[in-house]
């Protein structure tokens, strides 16, 4: 298949294809900018399909590149590696369903509303194929402007607070990368990110250019402690902002870390992993407390993501094979069920206009529909074999044991409290007795609600039964960051050994140890 | 004698002397000619800027100088000036009596600006500046039977005496140890004797003193938000544009010609000039109720960030500054532009922060510009304004300035919110009283939506001859 579209700019296309809809959207009706977004995140939806299925796994690092000078030292250039393909496919998946979740609930300036949300699309693509470093930035940056309107126009009672601090929290992070871009490209002379990820830079100055990019993709992890901007914009967001939020902005933060942080200095980055493990261990434990004691179902969502992402971050450092393809499941596997989590939260919150958990309960009885799919998802948040949630965590902790046994006992405890908070959860929407009569009234999902759930429930089981799909295209990537940072990579403290095959007749005696192997 | 080099200011001034004439015996008749005439003569000055003859280098012994900085800040300037003539054309068509001399007023500001950005000696520096400064005089109290207004001249006048007279001094001293007025002589000074001439010193410091306060540096900043409130809008919005390029342009002159070799004591007076501008231009900015307050603080703000590519120095550096300055106008004079549109039913002006509440229900393209602007002021990608600032900034980082580079930027955050401020009043905010006028002037309307087309995503094509213009407009300094 591959090189069916060579000489099509598909990557900018991607890119101008919303934002030519969003500008038609702004000068429509109501319905009209409706259609227009969903015509537009339809067809660039199958564009993605098309551009996965053209993708080479065993091609070239870069494919579907393009490159314009503009001047100034910027380029407009462009092209894609298994990794940001993943996260690509993963945003145009989910943009038609915010555009079909935002359908009813939105009523009051739907043109302007549809309109951020291309915008939205375009800066998200933009940000996951720049490969020129400034950019990337102004996409990276850009994205604020279009979610802080979301946020602030069409949010709840608190939305005012909440878009500030989205905004001002994402922007101070983000600055002081900037004057680290601007290091690196006086040092290193160029601003092409596929060059920059094979300088070596000198470790003493690693160790300020780490610092300076970790401040902005933590925060826009969100890592402990500085997750808490997360909560509020989540609560407040209207439902298709906090997919698009939970699904695919926080996963800058780890594209950032795989991009940038560990190919560009992994000497520090091996330095910084105890610095990484320790905040991603009590982001685990304490956000999972937290996730537990909520009775906002959107706050105990956006705990739960602080602590997924965790996850992620005790992967990618881990420098290992297994650590680092689990963060990427993990991140696309949130991407979905996280997507998914605040979508049923919508559902409901359409029909009782409360996000209380102790309004509900019972849903069980006259919402079936719903609440199988709604196990679905919570099944794989706590990451149940057979969805998606389980390869990505179970890989990651792999990865994670084999760097430092009690990151990977700390982190193992996470999944404990995942299931426990979860699972409350769900006990508490929907089993029990139909105690309140609005909410026994509620009627059952409609055609549309199915269309924009039954699509990722599918995604994630096929995530949990056949992760080599998306294994694939990032696995030769993925080696190549291996390779790079194998020269830093930390000894770790379980040193697997092969067991010593005894003679046959011996065997009895020997077998647990060599089992164990 | 040659007179080619200094076409564009034999036009202006001629122009303005004629004008002069005419609004004095046509009285309120002549404004509409004298203000498309000055529109035109402004526009001409402009076309013979790229003639040859502006490259001519030194001239009247070494007075001024025609290079392609000058012409650079001429071209600034003069569309500026053009810009604000517009503007005040629509201000003063309700019953105004000196309607027709406000163009010649702008015309012989305009002159003065010229010669600032073209001075080589430290006479004609201050001759440029004080024919800047009595215009402006004059302007900021326009309307004299407004308090405010005729409190903004004062202001201004009392305070700009002062300054001059410490800008003055300056040169005195400059004057008295080095034996000359002429840059390249100062340089030669400073060269053979150092900083340790205590004498040259203070010269340096009082002339860089008056020079902060033209381009209303902290901590020389104290008149600029009740004058930019006071003055008419098209006012503000000129001052905030032509004079501030003309004095930060003069001032990178000065300070890398005829300061040339005393960077280093140069350096830290504009660093803290820098810092302090741009963080209290950003905090000082939060409590504003009134919109032309808060962007004379974002006026502030931004000649802070222009300084630090200043500081920076080198080609490099002074040519991040021309570019700073060259969009920053399109970004402030948009911003002036909207004001102007916030006019009740009554035909009265509008300045308060809370009138633009829910401005993006009732005037949704009004809002929207306003909002690019914004954003664009604020330094936030993918708005054009980010890249002067990443200019400055990698200015600063190309020589070693990383801790100022991050101070700097760290100003932005903190400036950020109060630019998202009028963001939020006008997009989350109900509408809230009575709606602004509709309608307005179709040119302006054309200005509005012609700034926020540049300052807008798609000013990135921009960044390629832009840059190469301010690129040789610096390297002509060197």
């Amino acid at each position: 298949m591959s090189g069916m579209m060579t000489g099509i700019p598909i990557l900018s296309i991607l890119v101008a294809l919303p934002l030519i809809a969003a500008i038609i959207a702004m000068f429509q009706s109501a319905n009209g900018a409706r259609w227009t977004a969903l015509i537009a995140t339809l067809v660039s939806l199958a564009l993605g399909v098309l551009l996965w299925m053209d993708f080479d796994p065993n091609g070239p690092q870069w494919q579907f590149v393009e490159h314009f000078p503009i001047g100034g030292g910027i380029s407009w250039a462009m092209g894609i590696d298994g990794i940001a393909l993943l996260l690509i496919e993963l945003t145009l998946f989910l943009m038609p369903i915010c555009i079909g979740a935002s359908w009813r609930s939105i009523e009051k300036r739907v043109p302007e509303y549809m309109a951020a949300f291309l915008l939205m699309q375009a800066l998200m693509i933009g940000v996951f194929t720049a490969q020129d470093l400034l950019l990337f930035y102004i996409f990276f940056e850009g994205g604020l402007i279009p979610m802080y309107l979301i946020i602030g126009i069409w949010g709840g009672a608190e939305r005012i607070k909440a878009s500030y601090k989205f905004f001002l929290y994402t922007l101070a992070g983000s600055v002081l990368m900037l004057i680290a871009m601007l290091v690196m490209i006086w040092t290193a002379g160029t601003t092409s990110i596929p060059a920059l990820m094979a300088y070596d830079f000198d470790p003493s100055l690693q160790w300020w250019l780490w610092l300076a990019f970790f401040a902005s993709f933590a925060v826009k992890m969100p890592m402990w402690p500085v997750h808490t901007w997360l909560p509020d914009a989540h609560v407040q967001a209207p439902t298709a902002g906090s997919v698009i939020l939970a699904g695919v902005l926080l996963k800058m933060g780890g594209y950032g870390f795989i991009r940038f942080s560990l190919p560009m200095f992994p000497e520090a980055s091996a330095e910084f992993i105890p610095f990484v493990y320790i905040l991603s261990g009590i982001a685990v434990v304490v956000t999972s407390l937290i996730a537990l004691a909520q009775n906002d179902m959107k706050k105990l969502i956006a705990y739960s993501s602080v602590a997924h992402m965790a996850f992620v971050t005790f992967g990618l450092f881990a420098f290992n094979q297994q650590g680092i393809e689990g963060a990427m499941i993990v991140m696309l596997s949130h991407g979905l069920v996280s997507g998914a989590l605040f979508l049923c939260v919508g559902v409901i919150y359409d029909r009782l206009h409360t996000r209380e958990i102790s309004r509900y309960g019972g849903l069980a009885d006259n919402m079936p529909k719903y609440a199988l799919l709604f196990m679905v998802f919570t099944m794989a948040s706590v990451g149940l074999p057979g969805t998606s949630g389980f390869v990505g965590e179970f890989l990651s902790l792999v990865g994670t044991y084999a760097v430092s046994s009690w990151a990977g006992i700390v982190a193992t405890t996470g999944i404990i409290l995942g299931a426990a908070y979860m699972l409350y959860l769900y006990w508490r929407i929907c089993y029990g007795r139909l105690v309140h009569e609005d909410a026994a009234a509620m009627p059952d999902l409609d055609a549309r609600e199915m269309w924009l759930l039954a699509p990722i429930a599918a995604a994630v089981l096929w995530m949990g039964v056949y992760p080599e799909s998306f294994m694939r295209p990032m696995r030769a990537d993925i080696g190549r960051l291996l390779e790079r940072v194998e020269r830093a990579k930390p000894a770790g403290d379980a040193h697997l050994t092969a067991g010593k095959p005894a003679p046959a007749h011996a065997a009895h005696a020997e077998t647990p140890v060599a089992e164990a192997h | 004698m040659n007179f080619a080099p200094i076409l564009p200011e034999l036009i202006l001034t001629i122009g303005a002397i004629v004008l002069m004439m005419v609004a004095a015996f046509m009285g309120k008749r002549g404004s509409n000619l004298c203000s498309w005439a000055s529109v035109a003569l402004l526009l001409g000055a402009v076309a013979t800027l790229g003639g040859e003859p502006q490259h001519a280098g030194a001239l009247f012994g070494g007075q001024l100088v025609a290079d392609g900085f000058s012409a650079f800040g001429k071209l600034i300037i003069y569309l500026c000036a053009a810009v604000a003539i517009v503007m005040a054309h629509n201000w003063f068509e309700r019953d105004f009596e000196h309607a027709a001399e406000y163009p010649v007023l702008i015309l012989l500001s305009a002159v003065g600006m010229s010669v600032m950005v073209s001075a080589t000696s430290l006479v004609t520096l201050y001759v440029g500046l004080e024919l800047q400064s009595l215009s402006a005089y004059v302007l900021a109290s326009y309307r004299r039977t407004d308090d405010r207004s005729a409190e903004a001249g004062l202001k201004y006048f009392v305070l700009g005496a002062l300054a001059s007279g410490i800008l003055l001094y300056g040169i005195s001293l400059l004057y008295g140890f080095t034996g000359t007025t002429q840059f390249e002589g100062v340089a030669a000074a400073f060269t053979r004797d150092g900083t340790t001439s205590i004498g040259l010193l203070f010269g340096l410091v009082f002339l860089l003193a008056g020079l902060a306060f033209k381009i209303s540096a902290v901590p020389f900043h104290m008149w600029t938000p009740d004058v930019y409130e006071g003055a008419p809008t098209p006012v503000t919005a000129f001052f905030a544009s032509a004079p501030k390029v003309a004095a930060v342009l003069l001032g990178v002159r000065v300070c890398l010609d005829a300061l040339g070799p005393a960077m280093d004591a140069w350096r830290q007076i504009m660093t803290f000039a820098a810092l302090a501008s741009i963080f209290l231009g950003a905090i000082a900015a939060y409590g504003q109720t009134n919109i032309k307050r808060l962007l004379a603080y974002s006026s502030i703000n931004n000649v802070g960030f222009a300084l630090i590519g200043l500081v920076a120095g080198g080609p490099q550096g002074a040519s991040s500054v021309l570019f700073y300055m060259a969009v920053y106008v399109v970004m402030t004079l948009g911003a002036f532009l909207c004001v102007q549109r916030m006019k009740g039913e009554d035909g009265e002006y509008i300045e308060s922060i809370d009138s633009l509440a829910g401005l993006s229900q009732t005037r949704p393209g009004l809002a929207f510009a306003l909002a690019i602007f914004m954003f664009s002021l604020a330094g936030i990608p993918p708005m054009f304004g980010f890249w002067p600032k990443l200019m400055v900034f990698n200015a600063a980082v190309t020589e070693g300035l990383i801790a100022l580079a991050v101070a700097g930027i760290l100003g932005t955050v903190i400036g950020a919110y109060y630019y998202l401020r009028i963001v939020k009043v006008m997009y989350f905010d109900a509408p809230a009283g009575q709606p602004y006028a509709r309608g307005g002037n179709a040119l302006e309307t054309a200005m509005i939506f012609l700034f926020a087309l540049i300052v807008s995503p798609l000013g990135y094509l921009l960044i390629g001859p832009l840059g190469e213009l301010t690129g040789r407009a610096a390297g002509s300094i060197f």
